[in-house]
């Protein structure tokens, strides 16, 4: 019966060989034990032998060849009864040779328990980074000590609760503060930048159909609000009408090539800022909804980065929900156009031909007239409502 | 001389405890016999074995040659046959020449014959430094071996540990290495009154304190009592936990006390790198991270072969000062550099 | 020394011998090619042409006795009565080898037949063996030990150390020095000032002879003349046997250092031809016997190659155990 020849492994860390020369040549019978060819190895030339009986029939591998172990060399016919029973061949050694590796996922070594005992009742388990972030952070040991059983303390939760502490803790100096720096900015708006204004009111019937049956089919976090839909409507707008997504500087309008949308956002304690999202007009309404949130959660804990103010080519504006119907709002200079909305607010209204009452939202633009006029803002404003007409194009 | 103890509290040296071990073993059980250099007619390097020659005989107290190794072997084989035998190396120094025994046979036969054969040997070695004996014969390998698997490494640091240590070990079926520092054999102590055995499982809370726990073991053990003591006029109240078995470490008995005095400072004689107080000191970070309110500090040897004149050898030794100094570094929030 | 008269050549006791060389023989044969295809790792240490060795002292000894080896031990553990599928379990690393596969080649070891492995470290079993015997002479068993060890380990200080303190304690152990005149790729004319190396043993107050370590009969005679010697109380004895290797010192081996001719030479006057030529001589077997021999050898063989492909690993979860007793576990 035909027999493989291989190269064999003849110690522990080889893994290949030089075959340097044949012994045998087809049809050469070679004994059990007999050196059959001579290879080359680090250690020197080894004789190799056949482990059987038998017959030489052809020669694979040639004298020069350097081969791995395992590698079939030649083809012998073996006399007599079968040889041992097809176990696993040295071409699959890894299978069962090396099934007893290294332990990778070793078990519970008994001597070391688990780490997790349970704390002493009351204690603050602070890691040594947090504890010196904290120190840095100037963290009040009584405001650490809240978070006594709360489980470990982490560089992360110290940042996080510095943060909230100055936002809770803003004192009335910083409120007025920040309420001077707001005033100048407005003062030198209204003193530089000659508004106009425009107001249209947009059936906002479909949109919020369209959003409940959005809404409807997602979990929480992927929801949308109402604000993000005129938002996106802004920034689709502003990419198509020429004249409201840059800045007037040196006395002439620069025209912005992307469309990051100032939103404004009420600060806990009162106060106002309108960090930008980012390149609006391209991005879809899950990811605009997300960065959002993201915003609102950063300004909050007091993470903003100026680079973020700065950025903003157009403001959108709201009074929210519990606000009144109309917002005449100043544009943030260098900015060249701010939009406003009020609530949206349930009014009798010619809908189809009949009077019903509808959702009725007053979209305001304020605008420059050094850049544009009341016939672009026209229409800048109706492509507003169009978009909003049509929720499923944002 | 095998009665309990009386009521009465009995004082004696540790070195008579370690003697009062032998004879009550090699009484009690016929297959215990001791083996070592000078055992016998010199009656032991440290006088531990005083006396034993005449009451066991030359069969029971058998001097050898000087051939660590051989006979450390011949004590591996026979307990492989089934009998007790006490090899005594006359200090771990010397246990070097018999480390092939000690790691290729001793700790290892157990597992390479799948479990068939244990080898319930007891290696006594004297070990430590404090008498100006220079570099040869002052080393405190005992963390070394405690890194081996197979071996259990024990140091009693008391008198009633001398006592009552040895039968344990003697019980055990593994082999155990039992280390007694040199120091120690002249402290005089008291025995317990009623106390018939210990474990070799198990590490010991020696004074409870409250802002700091100093873990240590035998040869240190009173150092650190001593720095308690120090500290406490300070008013700072040092818990000082006795190891007691280095292999087997106690992790449990550690962790408790940690974290109730969130400080630890572990007092060892080996030497610094790669020391069982760095092993400690990762034990301790793995498990009681967070209950820690400065860093682990050691105070161990420092990094020189032990010198001879008294001066540089105290220096280079773990004291009661460096250990008083380590603890108020710590509380006054140094950390590790 | 005062020897019984050499035991009479039989056939029965012949092919006894022979039978047992062969089984040996086989087995290391087969292991090659086992190692080659993968099956077998690590290191493998064989005794080809030390066959008679083996079997030889292995016959003057009893149950009771002790036995210490080396790495070079399979011939020494099938003589010894050890079983062959536990045997090549053990060498394909299964839990049912004879250490649950944990040992290996180099450490096979079987409490019931007293065979205590098994020694990676030359030199390293002498002191086990002074143990070993030290307690038989305590216990005052007429137990004998024999510890096998190569003429490699005469430089090791354990050898000077143990023959020393065998002869003072007078303790019932019967060297064995396999002499193949190699020690790994060293000769021994490059590694003992003095190569006489029974005459060495003389110095240290045993009793020592030389033995022709090629001749079974030669072998078993003077190894029951040695376990007599000690068995009566006459103190340790160390028996040289002179023999050769005809393979290399394990699989990796270019064998750089020897020559072709040197071995070719030995293998004419190997344990099996030896044998088989005297008994033929003396018209005790004729070539049937042998290839029935051999026959039954290699089917033996076979059926444990067989038991040990299809046993299994120990599993992973039992990767800790075995480092200490388990006293209360079954």
């Amino acid at each position: 019966m035909q027999v493989e020849f291989r190269l064999p492994s003849l110690g522990a860390d080889m893994e290949s060989a030089t075959l340097t020369q044949w012994l045998k040549k087809p049809g050469d019978s070679v004994r059990r034990g007999e050196a059959i060819a001579v290879v080359e190895t680090e250690k020197g030339l080894i004789d190799i032998e056949s482990y059987d009986d038998a017959a030489v029939t052809s020669l694979v591998v040639t004298p020069g060849a350097k081969i791995t172990v395992g590698t079939v060399m030649a083809h012998l016919t073996v006399e007599g009864a079968a040889a041992a029973p097809a176990h696993v061949p040295v071409g699959q050694p890894a299978a069962s040779a090396a099934a007893p590796p290294t332990p990778a996922a070793a078990p519970q070594p008994a001597a070391v328990p688990a780490a997790a005992a349970p704390p002493a009742a009351g204690r603050l388990r602070l890691s040594p980074a947090a504890r010196r972030r904290a120190h840095e952070l100037g963290l009040s040991p009584e405001v650490l000590e809240q978070q006594a059983d709360a489980g470990v303390v982490h560089v992360e939760d110290v940042e996080r609760l510095a943060a909230a502490a100055r936002a809770t803790a803003a004192p009335a100096e910083a409120r007025s503060a920040m309420r001077s720096v707001i005033g100048s900015a407005m003062a030198r708006a209204k003193r530089e930048i000659p508004h106009y204004y425009l107001g249209h009111t947009v059936d906002f019937g479909a949109a919020r159909a369209w959003l409940q049956r959005y809404n409807a089919a997602r979990p929480v976090q992927e929801r949308l609000v109402e604000g993000l839909l005129v938002t996106k409507a802004v920034a689709l707008a502003a990419a198509h009408v020429e004249g409201f997504n840059g800045y007037f500087r040196d006395g002439r309008f620069e025209r912005a090539g992307a469309v990051h949308v100032g939103t404004a956002i009420a600060l806990r304690g009162g106060g106002l800022v309108a960090p930008a999202l980012l390149d609006a007009d391209r991005k879809d309404l899950r990811t605009l909804m997300h960065e959002f949130s993201n915003l609102v959660a950063r300004v909050r804990a007091g993470h903003m980065r100026s680079s973020e103010f700065a950025a903003a080519t157009i403001t959108v504006t709201s009074l929210g929900e519990d606000g009144v119907e109309t917002l005449y709002p100043i544009i943030n200079p260098p900015q060249v156009a701010i939009v406003g909305t009020g609530r949206v607010a349930e009014r009798p209204w010619v809908y189809q031909g009949v009077v019903s009452i509808r959702p009725l939202l007053a979209v305001t633009l304020a605008a420059d007239h050094r850049v544009t006029d009341g016939r672009i803002g026209s229409r800048f404003l109706q492509a507003i409502a169009e978009l909003l007409a049509a929720p499923e194009r944002l | 001389m095998s009665e309990p103890n009386a009521a009465a509290a009995v004082r004696m040296t540790y070195r008579e405890a370690a003697r009062e071990a032998l004879r009550c073993a090699l009484q009690a059980d016929a297959r215990v016999f001791l083996m070592g250099e000078d055992v016998g007619r010199y009656g032991g390097c440290y006088a531990v074995t005083k006396g034993l020659l005449q009451e066991f005989g030359p069969e029971r107290i058998r001097d050898t040659p000087l051939s660590e190794s051989a006979f450390v072997g011949a004590g591996i084989g026979a307990a492989i046959s089934g009998l007790r035998p006490i090899v005594e190396i006359m200090t771990v120094n010397f246990s070097l020449l018999a480390l092939d025994q000690i790691l290729n046979n001793a700790a290892t036969l157990c597992h390479m014959s799948g479990g068939q054969i244990s080898v319930p040997l007891v290696i006594r070695m004297a070990t430590g430094a404090g008498r100006q004996l220079a570099a040869q014969h002052s080393h405190s390998l005992e963390g070394w071996y405690a890194h081996i698997p197979g071996l259990r490494v024990v140091a009693p640091g008391t008198v009633d540990d001398a006592r009552f240590m040895l039968a344990a070990a003697l019980a055990c079926p593994d082999p155990v290495l039992l280390f007694e520092h040199i120091f120690l054999y002249n402290m005089e102590g008291e025995l317990t009154a009623g106390l018939e055995s210990v474990d070799i499982e198990h590490a010991a809370v020696r004074r409870a304190g409250r802002d700091v726990v100093l873990i240590t073991y035998g040869g240190s053990l009173h150092k650190c009592l001593a720095a308690a003591e120090q500290l406490a006029a300070a008013g700072i109240d040092a818990e000082v936990l006795d190891l007691r078995t280095l292999r087997p470490l106690d992790d449990a008995t550690i962790m408790d006390s940690v974290r109730r005095t969130h400080r630890a400072v572990i007092v060892d004689e080996g030497w610094r790198s790669g020391s069982i107080a760095a092993e400690i000191t990762t034990r301790i970070v793995e498990q009681a991270f967070y209950d820690l309110d400065a860093p682990v500090a050691r105070v161990c040897t420092a990094e020189v072969p032990l010198p001879y004149p008294k001066h540089l050898e105290d220096a280079a030794l773990p004291s009661p000062a460096r250990v008083v100094e380590t603890v108020k570094q710590l509380l006054a929030g140094a950390g590790a550099a | 020394m005062n020897a019984a008269p050499p035991a009479p050549v039989t056939r029965e006791r012949g092919l006894h011998l022979l039978r047992e060389m062969l089984r040996i023989r086989c087995f290391e044969d087969r292991c090659v090619q086992l190692y080659g295809e993968l099956k077998i790792r690590g290191f493998l240490h064989l005794c080809n042409g030390e066959e008679a060795v083996a079997v030889g002292t292995m016959q003057a000894l009893e149950p009771a006795d002790a036995v210490i080896s080396t790495y070079r031990e399979h011939g020494h553990a099938i003589a010894r009565g050890l079983a062959m599928n536990p045997l090549m379990a053990e060498m394909y690393g299964k839990e049912s080898g004879t250490s649950r596969g944990r040992g290996g080649s180099m450490h096979i070891f079987d409490a019931h037949k007293r065979f205590y492995g098994g020694n990676a470290i030359v030199g390293g079993g002498l002191p086990l063996a002074l143990g070993l015997a030290l307690a038989q002479k305590l216990k005052r068993t007429s137990g004998v030990t024999a510890c096998l060890f190569g003429d490699g380990a005469v430089a090791e200080g354990e050898f000077h150390e143990s023959l020393n303190l065998a002869a003072l304690w007078r303790l019932p152990l019967l060297f064995l020095c396999e002499n193949n005149l190699y020690a790994m790729g060293t000769a021994i004319e490059l590694a003992e000032a003095r190569t006489d190396v029974s005459a060495r043993a003389r110095d240290y107050g045993l009793a020592a002879w030389s033995v022709d370590g090629m001749d079974v009969f030669a072998v078993e005679d003077a190894a029951r003349n040695a376990v007599a010697h000690v068995r009566g109380g006459q103190g340790p004895v160390f028996l040289e046997l002179r023999t050769y290797r005809f393979r290399g010192h394990s699989m990796f081996d270019a064998q750089l250092y020897r020559d072709k001719a040197e071995i070719e030479a030995w293998q004419k006057k190997g344990p099996l031809i030896t044998l088989t030529t005297r008994l033929k001589e003396l018209g005790l077997m004729d070539e049937t016997d042998y290839q029935r021999l051999e026959g039954e050898a290699r089917a033996e063989v076979e059926a444990a190659v067989d038991f040990a492909e299809r046993s299994g690993f120990e599993p992973l979860a039992e990767l800790e155990r075995f480092v200490y007793a388990e006293p209360n576990r079954v």
